[in-house]
């Protein structure tokens, strides 16, 4: 895009932006990626995170594709990507920016952080922010908590719709789709609203080379907990990290009168 | 000290998950107290009062918790929180949707599905996808916790007799409404309450074939029906027929993973089954590292067989 285009593209967006601004926030986590299975330290102090290949939180790819397609359908005028965590969440932050997030906000420190604690450092940049909607992910695939976006729901006193596997924005509601133990339900709800995604909301797009180049500009803004007044110490203490108990190895039947045989006679179960 | 569970129920009757999720409280230790939210809910109030082992049963009866809205039910738990030590619920949908809810509302961390209590503030739970165990401890005065079921034995559902205790509704919030729910219907078991079941996954090539060679099986053995992610993905089945660590976590007596390949995502979700039997073509899957029996080759021609074998 050249620059003239870019200013247009710009004034437009501003434009829009002033009769239906509506702005998307998509918190991304950086974690150990999906593929890595983790070793347990032998000090029984965490997972050896050494050396391992870090990602962005499959469900948050999710959560930024989901804002990127409001934003290319005209209903979203803007998508901004926050991370919370060390100085490499920028990487992350790059990520969702190369996807199609507008700008990119890392709430930076080396402390450890839990739920409750990335709740109300995404409740003060809501309150700073004005989102109408944040798109979180359900869970995320180290701590498997599966808690921050109804956390954050409850601090801003919005409604929440987990695991949604379908959200449409229209006339300051949001409808959503949710992937519930007993099958599907719909919500509607006002806006501003918390959505997390679930695995079936969209695929995710591999982000192109020029897109990569494109994203190292947009802009990325960086805090500190402290600049946002927020405690963030962690209300629980891990004690320790253990491995859980390896089945013992099975054994390979030759066919299925064998197998009948096993299931029957020696573990008992049919 | 006491300790509230919420109980999850259909408004006539009590989801199994609640005698796990009390049979945690007990481990805690204190009087139990049920709590029963919905609308028109007396008949799972009722069932509520026989578990053993609950104190006393608050019902919370109004139109406005009949879709069990988690901003609604967030709300009435917490203004009904005063005295309790630990707030339980199943670390099903509903519990994970509502309970973060109720823990920030209190200002107090949600510890997630605890597989085992150590003491009445320590609790092991599985963190990444199960390949490791967390002992953590909570500092909070108040422990809003949900329970993976498969860790805890269910208490029994008859033999108690406590006081139902009627409680005021809060207001309704309005924040969102149902609109309607596609509920999967089956005369199968729950996957969670199975003690046998049947998965599938993408080797089976086909809703078809998932149908026409799991049913039979699933039939003769009485098992409920599951699923590995890329068999939902690929349309053979509903969403909550997944197992794993993004969908549900299983441990039946035996379970059957036919056509699947044995991802760590999967294997999050049914390592603890009793016995795993793995049918697959390819014998470096890695079901085979956990799987109990593996019976390696065509799933089209092993389990018509096997079938006819049961
Ligand atoms: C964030 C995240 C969360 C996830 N959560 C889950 C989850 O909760 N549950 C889950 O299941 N997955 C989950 N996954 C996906 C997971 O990583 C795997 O992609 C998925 O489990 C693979 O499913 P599958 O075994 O059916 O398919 P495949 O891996 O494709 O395996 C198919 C198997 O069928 C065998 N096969 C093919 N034809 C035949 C035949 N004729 N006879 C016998 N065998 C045959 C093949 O040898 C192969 O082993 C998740 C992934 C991510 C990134
Ligand atoms: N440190 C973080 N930075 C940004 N987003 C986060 C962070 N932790 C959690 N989230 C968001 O909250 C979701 C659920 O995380 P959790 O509650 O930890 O399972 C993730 O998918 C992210 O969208």
């Amino acid at each position: 895009m050249g620059s003239q285009a870019r200013l247009e593209k710009h004034k437009e967006s501003k434009n829009s932006h002033r009769s239906i601004a509506l702005k998307i926030l998509v918190p991304v986590k950086r974690v150990v990626d999906y593929n890595v299975k983790v070793r347990v330290k032998a000090d029984g102090s965490g997972v050896d995170l050494a050396n391992v290949k870090m990602s962005m939180n499959p469900f948050d790819e999710i959560a930024v594709e989901e804002a990127v397609r409001l934003k290319e359908a005209g209903v979203a005028t803007e998508v901004v990507a926050v991370s919370c965590g060390v100085a490499q969440c920028q990487e992350t932050l790059r990520t969702a920016m190369a996807i199609g997030a507008d700008r990119g906000i890392l709430v930076e420190t080396d402390a450890e952080l839990q739920p409750l604690a990335v709740a109300k450092l995404l409740k003060a940049l809501c309150d700073k922010e004005q989102p109408t909607v944040v798109i979180c992910g359900k869970q995320a695939i180290d701590d498997d908590a599966n808690q921050t976006g109804q956390m954050l729901a409850a601090l801003m006193g919005w409604p929440q719709a987990t695991f949604a596997s379908k959200v449409a924005l229209a006339d300051g509601k949001a409808t959503v789709t949710r992937e519930i133990d007993g099958g599907l339900e719909t919500l509607e709800m006002n806006l501003p609203a918390v959505v997390t995604t679930d695995l079936r909301l969209n695929e995710p797009r591999y982000a192109t080379l020029p897109n990569i180049m494109k994203a190292k500009k947009k802009p990325l803004e960086t805090v500190k907990p402290a600049d946002l007044s927020i405690d963030v110490a962690p209300r629980l203490a891990t004690i320790k990290v253990s491995e859980p108990a390896k089945r013992s190895a099975g054994v390979i039947v030759a066919d299925v009168a064998q197998l009948v045989e096993k299931l029957k006679n020696e573990a008992k179960v049919i | 000290m006491s300790i509230l569970v919420i109980a999850e129920h259909d408004n006539k009757s009590l989801k199994g998950a609640t005698l796990n999720t009390v049979a945690a409280a007990a481990k805690i230790g204190g009087e139990v107290h049920l709590l029963v939210a919905g609308s028109g809910c007396g008949d799972a109030a009722a069932q509520a009062a026989k578990v053993a082992g609950v104190g006393k049963v608050l019902q919370a009866d109004a139109p406005h918790y009949d879709a069990q809205l988690a901003e609604n039910i967030a709300a009435l738990i917490v203004a009904n929180a005063g005295g309790y030590s630990h707030i339980l619920a199943p670390a099903s949908t509903g519990g994970k949707n509502v309970m973060p809810r109720v823990a920030a509302l209190l200002d107090v961390a949600q510890i997630s599905d605890i597989i085992s209590v150590e003491s009445a503030d320590t609790f092991v739970r599985p963190i990444y996808a199960g390949n490791a165990l967390a002992t953590v401890k909570s500092a909070d005065a108040v422990k809003v916790i949900t329970v993976r079921t498969t860790g805890f034995d269910p208490v029994a559902a008859e033999g108690g007799n406590a006081a139902i205790e009627s409680l005021a509704a809060g207001p309704d919030l309005a924040l969102s409404k149902l609109l309607g729910r596609e509920l999967t219907k089956s005369e199968r078991p729950e996957l969670g309450a199975a003690g046998i079941i049947v998965s599938g996954g993408r080797g089976l090539g086909s809703s078809e074939n998932y149908h026409k060679l799991l049913e039979p099986l699933a039939d003769k053995l009485g098992a409920a029906l599951g699923a590995s992610r890329a068999a939902v993905d690929a349309g053979y089945v509903p969403n909550d027929y997944q197992v794993g660590q993004t969908g549900k976590i299983v441990a039946p007596q035996v379970y059957f993973a036919i056509g699947i390949s044995g991802a760590i995502q999967h294997l999050a979700g049914m390592k603890d089954s009793k016995i795993i039997v793995a049918i697959n073509k390819d014998p470096e899957a890695p079901i085979f590292q956990v799987a109990d029996y593996g019976l390696v080759g065509d799933l089209f021609q092993l389990v018509p067989e096997l079938t006819s074998a049961m």
